[in-house]
């Protein structure tokens, strides 16, 4: 009996409780576009928020009700798109693959640390004591607060260097919001060409620093025949939109900073 | 009458919940962003608070104490709170869906908000009377929306206010929180 009465009690109480909440559960029932729920659960439940909404039941929501785009579910790629415009009867919009860019190359070979950092291991830890430990301010600083984040495991540090892995990578963006340095960026996946390498310092002191890094010298934007490539801040950038994949600036880039994949 | 307002005020301003016991310090600073999601959230801890000792109240001293069962408190209390967090929850969900939205999280997380247990257990361990309790829990309640407000204020100057990189967001937020706590203990001796 001693043992029985708690149990009772609390499972009384429980269904009471049950009870009252199914009650308010049909006294308050708002109705909800069930296409909003077909859409949410067809999305990757990834809730990464590279959509730019606060996850994937609220990118449902504002496509059924505000009409925002239906491609823009980066890890669902072409597939979400496909079911989104099935569940709502329309086209499927265009959806390009994108992935995510390390824009350093600033591995073991080519640059040095400038002191040793015992305190917390992260990049972010590491870039508030006076803007990073490597002899490049700008580069990769490699320990991993982008791999830290990534949910598919698409960013590998290799050789003191973060490194995408495009075929799992989702697009989210998050690695990019964790890189103190903003080294990575969104691209297209079919893009041939990327610049390895975002030093704000003038060539002299690029080189100096690194091996491998941009020295702003301008060659590739003259090179370009789409004018896709221009140089700012002392490092080259690519306007996707425009760049072709020919490979021009790669070839002609003195410092080698360019890479054709 | 006289004891009830000593513990109305006490339960509101000496012994704020959140500034002097520091509980439910999760959304205290969570929701304390913007004054109508604070306000909003102040009101929906009081509405819990309120039930959750008109009900806890009664299961306590009609139920468990009969049954020699006081050791089973917390959970039959968390159950109370539970279910009137989930009835305010739909409820707004209906009436109010832009406070629902603002609140987010922080909605569901009053369940485990240890100030509103903490009022109800509170109650029962400084042996209150039913309506005593309810009073303290009303200015628990009360005390809760006060801090929220006042914090909410505190941070709107905080959001313009020129501080180093390394302080920027929690740890400012923490200190703004700390020097809010220790004006409140200027209330301490207020009564006797």
């Amino acid at each position: 009996m001693t043992y029985l009465i708690p149990v009772i009690i609390l499972g009384v109480c429980g269904l009471l409780a049950a009870v009252l909440l199914t009650v308010a559960a049909k006294v308050f029932y708002v109705e909800v576009d069930e296409r909003v729920e077909k859409i949410s659960s067809s999305l990757p439940q990834a809730n990464c928020g590279a959509c730019g909404f606060a996850g994937c039941a609220d990118y449902a929501d504002a496509i059924v009700n505000n009409g925002a785009p239906t491609n823009l579910c980066r890890p669902g790629g072409a597939d979400a798109a496909g079911k989104i415009a099935e569940i709502l009867g329309t086209a499927a919009a265009e959806v390009v693959p994108m992935t995510a860019v390390v824009h350093c190359n600033g591995n073991c070979e080519a640059t040095q640390t400038a002191f040793e950092f015992d305190g917390v291991q992260s990049c972010k830890a590491v870039k508030r004591f006076y803007g990073g430990n490597g002899l490049c301010k700008y580069g990769c600083i490699g320990l991993g607060d982008c791999a830290a984040v990534c949910e598919r495991d698409a960013i590998v540090i290799r050789n003191g260097l973060a490194v995408v892995l495009p075929e799992l990578c989702g697009a989210c963006g998050q690695c990019a919001e964790a890189c103190p340095n903003k080294l990575i960026s969104i691209r297209p996946k079919t893009s041939k060409v990327d610049v390895l390498c975002s030093s704000g310092a003038n060539g002299k002191q690029t080189k100096l620093s690194c091996k491998n890094g941009c020295i702003g010298c301008k060659i590739c934007e003259k090179k370009c025949p789409v004018g896709a490539i221009t140089v700012n801040d002392n490092h080259a950038s690519i306007d996707y939109t425009k760049c072709t994949g020919c490979g021009a600036c790669a070839d002609a880039c003195p410092a080698k900073a360019i890479h054709k994949n | 009458m006289k004891s009830m307002m000593i513990i109305l005020l006490s339960a509101m301003l000496t012994d704020n919940f959140v500034l002097s016991k520091f509980m439910g310090i999760c959304p205290f600073l969570g929701v304390s962003k913007k004054l109508d999601s604070a306000s909003g959230m102040g009101i929906a801890v009081t509405f819990v608070m309120i039930c959750a000792t008109a009900v806890t109240y009664p299961i306590h001293h009609g139920l468990l104490v009969p049954n020699g069962l006081e050791y089973f408190d917390t959970v039959v209390f968390i159950l109370v709170i539970a279910l009137f967090v989930q009835l305010v929850e739909t409820a707004l969900k209906k009436t109010i869906p832009s406070l629902y939205k603002s609140l987010g999280v922080y909605l569901p997380l009053i369940t485990t908000n240890c100030a509103v247990l903490g009022v109800t257990v509170l109650n029962i361990d400084n042996g209150y009377s039913f309506i005593q309790s309810l009073v303290n829990a009303l200015g628990a309640g009360l005390g809760f929306m006060l801090a929220l407000v006042i914090f909410s204020g505190v941070r709107r100057k905080l959001e313009y206010a020129d501080i180093p990189e390394t302080f920027k967001g929690v740890p400012a937020t923490l200190i703004a929180a700390s020097i809010v706590s220790v004006s409140f203990m200027g209330f301490s001796g207020l009564f006797n």
